[in-house]
């Protein structure tokens, strides 16, 4: 089976792309769109790195063929940043040492956003659940939910 | 020091835009045009004969442009000592592809390169091989059996070499004077780093002998003396570059087979290569913390304090020796780092077995050590009917100590981490008051912050003063998260007297950066930070000297602080850095300004027989309390609490101290309840993934109350030491300490399962 015409909307941006049946939105992020930001952790949707929000809802990309979200929205870590400006989410993740080696950070970013979005007023609980499919090695995800808490309202 | 001053400070970390925006560059980012990827065909059995391979179908399929095998690759040896500054007991037994044997599954025997993944993956179906399967041992105990099957045809015994001991005084007698004695056994399993980005590589091999690699790395200039030695190259033929890298904790100080094949498939196709380790292969052929079984014995005066101790350990180490000598060799001196004995033995093997190699891992297993060495305590305390912590206390060093093994504490703050921890923790009102299932236990522990490897071994900076009074520090001491990148660059704006923007810390590459052997070992911030601290020092000498012609006035009585340079008590007569710097390169007398330092510690090289010599410059210390609850239906461990006092010398940074004590004590929950890379009888990984390789998730946070213990080491930069390890090691045996207090009874191995618990609770009758 050949390559296939697929059009994804990423980061508000219109990209027409061809590309085998099997290849994950992952790859194609990466590969043929060039964003490299969406990280890969372990391509089986096991630890989070490659989060990304699908119409605002976060999910792994390695577990998503492109020709499943054609239509979607789908926003990268890439997609935040406007005007040359941090968005408070990573504001608030630099400001809190929420970073220390920075690979699952822009999962755990868009985690965040996903859930802010939603719910401007989440428990500590809440949060916890929302980020538990993003594996951090470094941080004991510590400041990263005390990030987020100095978010909310 | 100014009232600006950046020391002590929560200061957000410099490379922070570039990690949340995800622009920064990691190795399997790179890319170059025509670049090739690289696979490796595996021994699926752990030690075999390779009868033959036969590439030729593989070599056929559309889009391999490179298939080698054993005979295709240097021949030389390689291991963890190759290249400069060879880690003791690191003797190359490592081959790039297995010709003759196999030693582990996962070992490799064949390696593609291909126009993209899918194209490699499948030609390594294509290949046709045959092992020959021949007898393993897997457990350390079947591999010291006499008649074992040898893992090496060597190592006689399949001991690495000889069996280290280590006699202080006389331990017989000191058993014989104690009024009271206890023995115990205690046993650790095989464990993964579980970084979340594998190691991955890119090679780019010139025709003309030059080598480009980009590595995810801890150790950059050791990448380059290995692969200098091995494919017989100059090192000034070799750029090893270092991008951003997502954590190390020890799992990326050895060169490892992807960067070797790496390099051979781009000499071999003549286009950039890029390799990496999937997620399985980190499981499965990439390092892990070796596995131990550690024997205890200890003899106590009536008033607790220690009179002799013993100890025996063994350490199941794999296929291939990598740093497990030297593991074995650190972990003399840990055994009393922390309590004043004297008369102590130690004994410790380092065993072969056909198990994928294990080599250095956070605490290079201080942290197992001190596993069974809490609880041992613990245990003893009871067993008299005295506090732990006053036992502690009785027993702990200070300041001027020399140990058994002769490591000098030139700074020892253990004392002031245990009553710190206690009084907040609240331990004197709840240590034998909690209802049932509800506990509280205490853990030390320690680590090396400063040390040599090998014979040589400076870490050397630059600072390179720009025409418009900005920074850049060129350093050769690596970031791989734990934050060195901002620390130096604090020291450098701290003192040069200008703001911390003003500094940037350039991309690590071996050609434009001085050296350093790698950061491990927390070495980093004593090691790497006194060259920088050396560098800025410098730098701002020359600046002064610059100045003298200005107000005809000597360097010694000038001052830089808030941003301008002045005469010490005199501050109307100052001027701008920026300005200084423009009097200085515009005179001609001092020209462009580039400070240069470096630094090697005297540390000690140690005895390979028993260990002995004083293995670092600096010391850390740290003590926890930790508080649980326990299920009794599901014997679910959940942490209500812990308090971690941990002895840093001095609070450099607040934000990322407080971040390597909370990533350490989560990644000590971890290794207490759910780590185990599992084997199966014939020596195959049975969870290489996260799925069954469980990690501790954001469900497993628990509240860290931080308390930091500044004793100002005499070496250190600033009076500080690196703290990444020493915040680790006591966890384990704390929370084990908790749930023994918990349920009254002692869980000896690690992971904790909740089978293990509710085990326990049912053999006490609870």
């Amino acid at each position: 089976m050949g390559k296939q015409e697929v059009f994804l909307n990423v980061n508000g941006q219109e990209y027409r792309l061809y590309v085998d049946p099997h290849v994950t939105l992952l790859d194609v992020i990466r590969d043929e769109i060039g964003l490299k930001g969406t990280k890969r952790g372990c391509d089986l949707g096991e630890c989070g790195a490659c989060t990304v929000l699908i119409d605002g809802r976060p999910y792994n990309s390695c577990l998503i063929l492109p020709m499943d979200v054609q239509g979607r929205e789908i926003l990268t870590i890439e997609g935040l940043v406007r005007e040359g400006k941090l968005h408070p989410i990573q504001q608030a993740f630099i400001e809190q040492g929420a970073i220390q080696c920075g690979f699952c950070t822009p999962g755990a970013v868009l985690v965040a956003k996903a859930l802010l979005d939603e719910d401007p007023s989440p428990s500590e609980e809440k949060i916890k659940e929302a980020l538990s499919g993003n594996l951090c090695r470094c941080t004991g995800y510590t400041s990263i939910v005390r990030a987020i808490r100095s978010l909310t309202g | 020091m100014s009232e600006e001053s950046l020391i002590g400070k929560k200061i957000p970390r410099i490379d922070s835009w570039e990690l949340v925006t995800g622009s920064g560059e990691f190795s399997g980012d790179v890319i170059l045009p025509g670049m090739l990827h690289g696979r490796i065909l595996r021994s699926p059995v752990a030690h075999g004969r390779i009868l033959h391979v036969d590439t030729s179908r593989a070599e056929k399929l559309y889009g391999v442009r490179a298939v080698l095998t054993g005979k295709d690759v240097p021949q030389k040896l390689y291991g963890a000592g190759s290249g400069k500054a060879p880690i003791p007991g690191a003797i190359p037994d490592e081959q790039i592809l297995c010709v003759e044997k196999v030693h582990y599954v996962g070992d490799p025997i064949a390696a593609v390169a291909a126009i993209d993944r899918d194209t490699a993956e499948e030609a390594l179906q294509l290949i046709d091989f045959e092992v020959e399967d021949l007898p393993g041992v897997f457990t350390a105990e079947d591999a010291l059996k006499p008649g074992a099957p040898l893992v090496h045809e060597w190592a006689k015994g399949n001991i690495y070499d000889h069996t280290v001991v280590l006699k202080v005084g006389d331990v017989e007698k000191g058993f014989g004077q104690s009024y009271y004695i206890r023995e115990d056994t205690y046993k650790t399993h095989t464990m993964n780093h579980a970084f979340l980005e594998t190691r991955i590589c890119l090679a780019d091999y010139d025709p003309r002998g030059k080598l480009t690699i980009w590595a995810s790395s801890q150790a950059p200039f050791r990448l380059r003396a290995a692969l200098a030695q091995v494919f017989e190259l100059s090192e000034k033929d070799i750029k090893v570059i270092h991008p951003f890298v997502g954590g190390g904790f020890g799992g990326k100080v050895d060169i490892d087979h992807i960067e070797l094949l790496a390099v051979c498939l781009s000499q071999k196709t003549g286009r950039p290569v890029r390799m990496e380790h999937n997620r399985s292969d980190q499981f499965l052929a990439a390092r892990h913390r070796h596995e131990w079984t550690i024997r205890l014995k200890s003899g106590v005066k009536k008033d607790g304090t220690f009179l002799a101790r013993s100890f025996d350990v063994i350490l199941n180490g794999g296929a291939y020796i990598s740093s497990g000598f030297k593991i074995l060799l650190n972990t003399v001196g840990f055994s009393d780092i922390l309590c004043r004995t004297p008369h102590l033995y130690f004994k410790g093997k380092r065993v072969y077995t056909n198990r994928p190699p294990s080599g250095a891992m956070r605490s290079f297993d201080h942290v197992n050590l001190r596993f069974a060495d809490n609880q041992h305590i613990d245990q003893i305390a009871r067993d008299i009917e005295i506090d732990t912590v006053d036992f502690l206390l009785r027993n702990a060093r200070e300041k001027g100590d020399i140990t058994g093994a002769r490591y000098i504490l030139r700074s020892c703050g253990i004392k002031e981490c245990i009553e710190k921890s206690a009084d907040v923790s609240g331990w004197k009102e709840k240590r034998g008051r909690l209802p049932k299932f509800k506990g509280i236990g205490i853990g030390l522990g320690s680590h090396t912050a400063g040390f040599k490897s090998g014979e040589s071994d400076a870490s050397a900076a630059m600072v390179r003063v720009h025409e418009d009074g900005s920074i850049t520090l060129l350093t050769g001491t690596e970031d791989h998260g734990q934050g060195s990148r901002t620390i130096f660059a604090q020291m450098v704006a701290e003192t040069l007297g200008v703001p911390l923007e003003k500094v940037k810390v350039s991309v690590l590459d071996t050609e434009s950066c001085p050296p350093c052997m790698g950061c491990y070992g927390s070495r980093g911030t004593l090691q790497g930070g006194r060259a920088v601290l050396v560098a800025a020092e410098d730098a701002k000498r020359q600046i002064f000297e610059g100045l003298e012609d200005l107000w005809e006035i000597s360097p010694k009585d000038l001052q830089a602080a808030d941003g301008r340079i002045f005469v010490s008590g005199v501050p109307s007569k100052s001027i701008s850095f920026e300005e200084a710097v423009k009097v200085c390169q515009g005179g001609g007398k001092v020209g462009p300004i580039i400070g240069k330092g470096f630094f090697e510690p005297s540390s000690e090289r140690l005895s390979i027989d028993d260990g002995s010599g004083n293995l670092s410059l600096a010391y850390g210390f740290g003590a926890q309390i930790v508080e649980v609850e326990i299920d009794p239906e599901t014997g679910d461990v959940k942490i209500l609490n812990v308090v971690a006092a941990n002895d840093c010398g001095r609070v450099l940074n607040l934000l990322s101290l407080n971040g390597q004590s909370e990533g350490s004590v989560h990644m000590g929950i971890s290794h207490t309840f759910y780590e185990q890379v599992h084997f199966d009888k014939k020596g195959r990984t049975l969870n290489p993934s996260f799925l069954n390789y469980g990690i501790a998730t954001s469900l497993d946070m628990t509240k860290v109350e931080n308390i930091w213990v500044e004793t100002e080491d005499p070496e250190g930069p600033f009076g500080a030491k690196g703290i990444g390890e020493s915040t680790l090691v006591p966890t384990p045996g704390a929370i084990a300490n908790a749930i023994c207090d918990a349920i009254g009874v002692r869980i000896k191995e690690l992971p904790i399962t909740p089978e293990k618990v509710l085990k326990a609770i049912n053999e006490k009758g609870h």
